[in-house]
């Protein structure tokens, strides 16, 4: 093979892209490491779960008094346990169209809040923020879901964009700081998750934020004109909260791979001293990425918020926010990644609750399955030495990014 | 004990590239083997391969007759292979000490780590080899060139009888390289054998005492060192290369660029740069010589816009652009050759295609409203790739697995591609082959006779001298002096190491 480009002949240029993107595919090298290992880091945190099921199971512990007359039933035993919890899992989470509405209901804030993770990420920021982010975005939201008198439509939309606006804004301080003091973003997002928190608190306790009549900290329902359309079809019941969220992948995934600005964030990501060399503003690029990703976890606040009507509450952000992290790190900070990852994850704690109703397992060990996912990932060197899985180089993944200069 | 080191056969490919095909080699014991070839003809791939760190695809590698395998570096160093790489692997928050210790610690007790020895045990392997350097100071604060003897002696430290130096030249002012070939000479006395990868023919001359040539991943043949540098770089190239450039007397026009009293302070209080003036014309190349460290680069950097200069004016056009960002001085027309490549010029993960407009995407060539437009940014690549013989797998290919100079050309080839007022080149052919050396000094030639009016930044006398219609030598921040090319190297060599030209008894040299 010779290493010369072909001579480019008029008229040839418009199939380049194409052939190029060919190119990439006839080299697997370049990208099946990546879903192996993913797919590998799976496959091994299920065999792992299973383990802990059987283990946890009193059947299997019974029988294994007597392992040594008869082990066959120690065997038959844990398989049983393993097999009704996985497929008691799977049921509950995709098994019927009540099952597929819940669980997109749960992936859709997910999906939002770890693209924002995502998009911070390609800019080379590591951003803890998105717990915080969400709970302000509620917070606005809800406010305004519940004490404005608008309209329907309108009133939805400038819910929404109360919820986007204060997320974002949440986001772009710490960028902003990053950007002009070099503080890292790490250490203000992590404050600013405190602060959001202490700042929820604080607003339950206040009238304004409290159902009339009411000593709880609990604020009133959503009014309905500020509520998600829904889509029900048979037992399929959801929001539309979940379109949006795909929506909100293609766009990422467009601003990243597609536009001028995603090239200035994924410069600014891999090398922000040849980015500015080449006449890009890192300070911008870092706050405006840290606004969008402020502006998505607020989208994903306000599908917590107006999405199922909730009133806010202390709980009400639940582990969004980090969940987020765990879902853009699983999707590799790539946005396809983090819409799968996303709904993944959203499937494994509907299923979970199935599971524990169902067969008895514990709901916990979704999170232990989730916790091995994410660390077998992180880990790749080790699901390759377990499965030898051979990669030619250039494994670099942007995890290692967020601490870099 | 001097070992033989033989290469047979061996063999290296990425995927359906051959990067190394059947290769063989010998390199007997005590002598300094030169290894010449084009860039990305596959050097450094069997380097690392004698290293341990890449396995090969085929052949053997024997020591002493025996073969071995070697599946890390630590096999390669129990045989006694020691290499100092491309791009220095130091740690640059230790102490020379500490980087020449890492992997092997010495220790008082258990687990404690012994300061004392281990500045010892540098400073009796540094008398050793007649090695200057300073076992306490810290990495990060040393000169390039003392950097480099750390490296060498971090592999001498192995008892490494065969030494792998792979273009340790390239970022060294000529009296360093003079040093490291001292070093060499006298480490050759001491029966260790030498692999030399190098760019310069004139080194390869003054050591070698056997030159291999490499292209395309085959070994085409081996030349004595009294062979003539043409004859090198025919064999090297494969066809005739004009070592020195072409070109006409310069059509000078207006002054484009001027620079008034420019000072630059450096973020630790020290002027780097102080009351520099000069102008540049249309038409001309100004070569800015100087040994390293002595304010070019911050120069250049103000220039540029990348640092704020804390006095002067800096005129383009007569306009005042001493205020602008790196942005406007590129929409200004500038163009940029930074002298740092991997740190300032490209963006390793990203492709070629990419990197070909790291500072053109926004331009209507290339994007459309917010859009790329991946069609011509892919064509562009295309079109660059030929235009520059740059050696990649595909345009998709990221930059960080091109060969160095490869990655050079990526840089110059972008700023090649849009019209230029002024062309600021720093080391514009740091670690590239003579004969690309050859296409990117008729390109600047070319782009001068065009009205551009070309500053060229270089430690590098012989490129100095190739290129400039008038050359201004910089010394502890000044310059000292504007001098036509015609004057005698013995004489800028004076200018450069700070004699003032009416008092040259000053220095001894
Ligand atoms: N990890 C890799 N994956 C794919 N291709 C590679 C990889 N490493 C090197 N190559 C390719 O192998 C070829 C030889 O590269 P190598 O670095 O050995 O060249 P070189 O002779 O040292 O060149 P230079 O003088 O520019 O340093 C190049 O074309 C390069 O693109
Ligand atoms: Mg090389």
């Amino acid at each position: 093979m010779t290493l010369q480009a072909p001579v480019p002949t008029p008229g040839a240029e418009p199939e380049s892209v194409e052939r190029a993107a060919k190119a990439e595919l006839r080299h697997p090298a370049s990208w099946l490491p990546t879903v192996k290992v993913t797919a590998g880091a799976f496959l091994t945190a299920l065999v792992i779960g299973a383990v802990v099921i059987a283990l946890s199971d009193d059947d299997v512990i019974e029988s294994l008094k007597y392992f040594g007359t008869y082990p066959w039933d120690s065997f038959t035993r844990s398989w049983d346990a393993i097999w009704s919890s996985y497929s008691a899992l799977v049921k509950g989470a995709v098994g019927s169209s009540n099952a597929i509405a819940s669980t997109l209901d749960r992936s859709a804030p997910l999906i939002c809040a770890g693209l924002g993770v995502t998009l911070a990420f390609r800019a080379g920021l590591f951003n803890i923020g998105a717990q915080g982010q969400l709970i302000i975005g509620a917070l606005c939201a809800g406010y305004v879901g519940f004490t404005w008198n608008l309209p329907p439509f309108v009133h939805l939309v400038v819910a929404l964009v109360a919820g986007l606006a204060s997320g974002a804004l949440w986001g772009a301080i710490p960028g902003f700081l990053k950007a002009r003091t070099g503080a890292h973003e790490v250490i203000t997002t992590i404050m600013f998750n405190y602060l959001a928190a202490s700042v929820l608190i604080y607003a339950l306790s206040h009238d304004t934020f409290q159902r009339p009549g009411s000593d709880n900290a609990l604020s009133p329902k959503v009014d309905d004109s500020a509520a998600f359309p829904r889509l029900s079809i048979g037992g399929f019941d959801a929001h539309l909260g979940v379109l949006i969220a795909l929506l909100a992948g293609a766009a990422a995934w467009w601003l990243l791979e597609r536009s001028t600005w995603g090239f200035e964030l994924r410069a600014v990501g891999a090398n922000a001293h040849a980015s500015r060399t080449a006449g890009m503003s890192v300070a911008k690029v870092y706050t405006l990425a840290m606004l969008l990703a402020g502006m998505l976890a607020g989208l994903a606040a306000t599908m917590q918020v107006l999405g199922n009507q909730n009133s806010l509450s202390a709980t009400l952000p639940g582990s969004i926010g980090f969940d987020a992290i765990t879902v853009a790190l699983l999707g590799r900070a790539s946005p396809l990644g983090t819409v799968l990852a996303g709904l993944l994850f959203g499937a494994m704690s509907v299923g979970g609750v199935a599971m524990q109703a169902g067969a008895g397992t514990p709901k916990e060990l979704t999170d232990v399955l989730q916790a091995l996912i994410v660390l077998f990932v992180a880990a790749p060197a080790l699901v390759k030495g377990m499965l030898r899985i051979k990669e030619s180089g250039g494994g670099a993944t942007v995890m290692a990014k967020g601490w870099g200069s | 004990m001097p070992v033989k080191l033989e290469i047979k056969g061996l063999t290296k490919k990425f995927g359906s590239f051959t990067a190394n095909d059947h290769i063989d080699l010998t390199i007997e014991p005590g002598e300094i083997h030169c290894l010449l070839g084009e860039n990305g003809a596959g050097k450094s791939t069997l380097m690392n391969m004698l290293y341990g760190l890449l396995d090969p695809t085929e052949g053997e590698i024997l020591v002493d007759g025996e073969p071995v395998t070697f599946h890390s570096p630590s096999d390669a160093i129990a045989v006694g292979i020691g290499m100092v790489h491309q791009h220095f692997m130091l740690v640059p928050v230790f102490t020379v000490a500490e980087n020449v210790m890492l992997g092997r610690e010495q220790t008082s007790a258990p687990g404690v780590l012994s300061r004392t020895k281990a500045s010892e045990f540098v400073h009796q392997l540094s008398e050793r080899y007649g090695l200057q350097v300073d076992p306490s100071a810290l990495v990060e604060s040393l000169p390039v060139g003392a950097q480099q003897r750390v490296e060498i002696l971090k592999a001498l430290s192995n008892e490494a009888k065969v030494l792998i130096l792979d273009e340790p030249t390239a970022v060294l002012t000529p009296q360093e390289i003079d040093e490291l070939m001292d070093i060499m000479r006298s480490l050759k006395e001491l029966g260790t054998s030498i692999i030399f990868i190098t760019h310069k023919l004139r080194e390869v001359r003054a050591v070698g005492d056997r030159i291999s040539v490499i292209r395309r991943g085959k070994v085409v043949g081996t030349a004595p060192p009294t062979a003539t540098e043409a004859e090198l770089a025919e064999m090297m190239v494969g066809r005739e290369v004009k070592l020195k450039v072409d070109k006409a007397p310069p059509k000078t026009g207006e002054v484009v660029l001027s620079v008034e009293g420019c000072t630059v302070v450096d973020p630790r209080g020290h002027q780097v740069v102080k009351d520099v003036s000069f102008e540049a014309r249309a038409g001309e190349v100004l070569g800015i010589a100087g040994v390293q460290g002595n304010g070019q680069t911050e120069l250049i950097k103000a220039l540029l816009g990348l640092v704020r200069p804390d006095a002067g004016v800096i005129r383009l056009d007569g306009e005042d652009i001493s205020r602008h960002g790196p942005r406007e001085s590129l929409d200004d027309g500038i163009g940029y050759i930074p002298e740092d490549r991997s740190h300032d010029g490209y963006i390793g993960a990203f492709s070629v295609r990419e990197n070909l407009i790291l500072d053109l995407y926004r331009t209507d060539r290339f994007s459309r409203g917010p859009a790329l437009r991946l069609d011509d940014i892919a064509a562009n690549a295309d079109h660059r790739i030929v235009e520059f013989d740059i050696r990649t797998e595909s345009a998709s290919t990221p930059v960080s697995s091109l060969s160095g100079g490869n990655q050079q050309k990526v840089v110059v080839a972008r700023e090649f591609s849009r019209p230029l007022k002024v062309l600021v080149a720093s080391q514009p052919t740091r670690g590239v082959d003579v004969g690309s050396i050859e296409f990117i000094h008729k390109r600047i030639i070319s782009e001068r006779d065009k009205g551009t009016a070309v500053i060229i930044v270089s430690t590098e006398l012989d490129e100095i001298f190739a290129l400039s219609d008038r050359i201004a030598v910089m010394y502890d921040g000044r310059i000292v002096d504007t001098v036509s090319p015609d004057i005698r190297r013995e004489d800028i060599g004076l200018l450069m190491a700070g004699a003032t030209p009416d008092k040259p008894e000053e220095v001894t040299v």
